[in-house]
């Protein structure tokens, strides 16, 4: 064991500003040098998505999932003022002007900073997505796994 | 004054200056003196809180012409 703290964020939302927001955190708590743990689960799933067609055998319902939910973090909508997929467009300009980073990057980003990412794999069953359809360098895991980084946390964050 | 390192950070957004400093002070040696230039205005709050946690020391900061200059101590 380290005497490292440590920070867990619990990625729920498949909203681009609130997965930026977590990962705006999750980055600069490696900066404060604590192990980072993002547990992804329901549609924060799709941050982790790449954002290619990878061929996977599905189901009926995986496939109508999988065609509606977002591929991959850029293509994630907003939490407010989506306006039907322009808000993003909108706001990923405005960041560009003030020289904010984009999602993609911030996941990269944490990826460096050895940041681990993990995928609830309760919800990749309900949302039918398969490993090769996620980015790689992820750890897969369920509750307890996330409780086990989590009760001795300093900081945890539900987003 | 003795600097080992000198990082520009203006520019950059939020989490960035952090990150970069952090990088920097992994590259220096302890009692060695890193110099940051930023231009986000959370920056002072950000490095006097960062330094203060990681046990590092900000031995002085100031302001010109909207550029914050930091100079802390690796701890």
């Amino acid at each position: 064991m380290t005497d490292k703290k440590k920070t867990t964020i619990v990625l729920f939302s498949g909203d681009y500003d609130k997965a930026m927001a977590a990962y705006i955190i999750a980055n600069g708590a490696a900066a404060y040098d604590h192990e980072v743990t993002i547990f992804h689960t329901f549609w924060g799933l799709n941050a982790l998505r790449k954002d290619e067609n990878i061929p996977v055998e599905k189901g009926f319902m995986e496939k109508m999932f999988a065609k509606m939910m977002p591929r991959g973090a850029d293509k994630m909508g907003l939490s407010n003022m989506n306006f039907a997929g322009f808000g993003p467009k909108m706001i990923k300009d405005v960041m560009k002007k003030h020289n904010a980073i984009p999602l993609p990057q911030l996941i990269e980003m944490a990826q460096e900073q050895d940041v681990k990412l993990v995928a609830c794999t309760m919800t990749m069953d309900l949302l039918g997505l398969k490993q090769e359809e996620l980015i790689d360098n992820i750890e897969y895991a369920g509750v307890a796994a996330y409780l086990a980084d989590a009760e001795d946390g300093n900081v945890n964050l539900f987003i | 004054m003795n600097i080992t390192k000198v990082l520009d950070a203006k520019g950059l957004a939020c989490p960035m200056p952090i990150v970069k400093t952090k990088k920097a002070i992994n590259e220096i040696e302890s009692g060695q003196i890193l110099e940051i230039h930023a231009t986000d205005k959370g920056a002072k709050n950000d490095l006097t809180a960062w330094a203060n946690s990681g046990g590092h020391e900000l031995i002085k900061h100031e302001e010109e012409n909207d550029v914050f200059k930091f100079w802390i101590k690796k701890g």
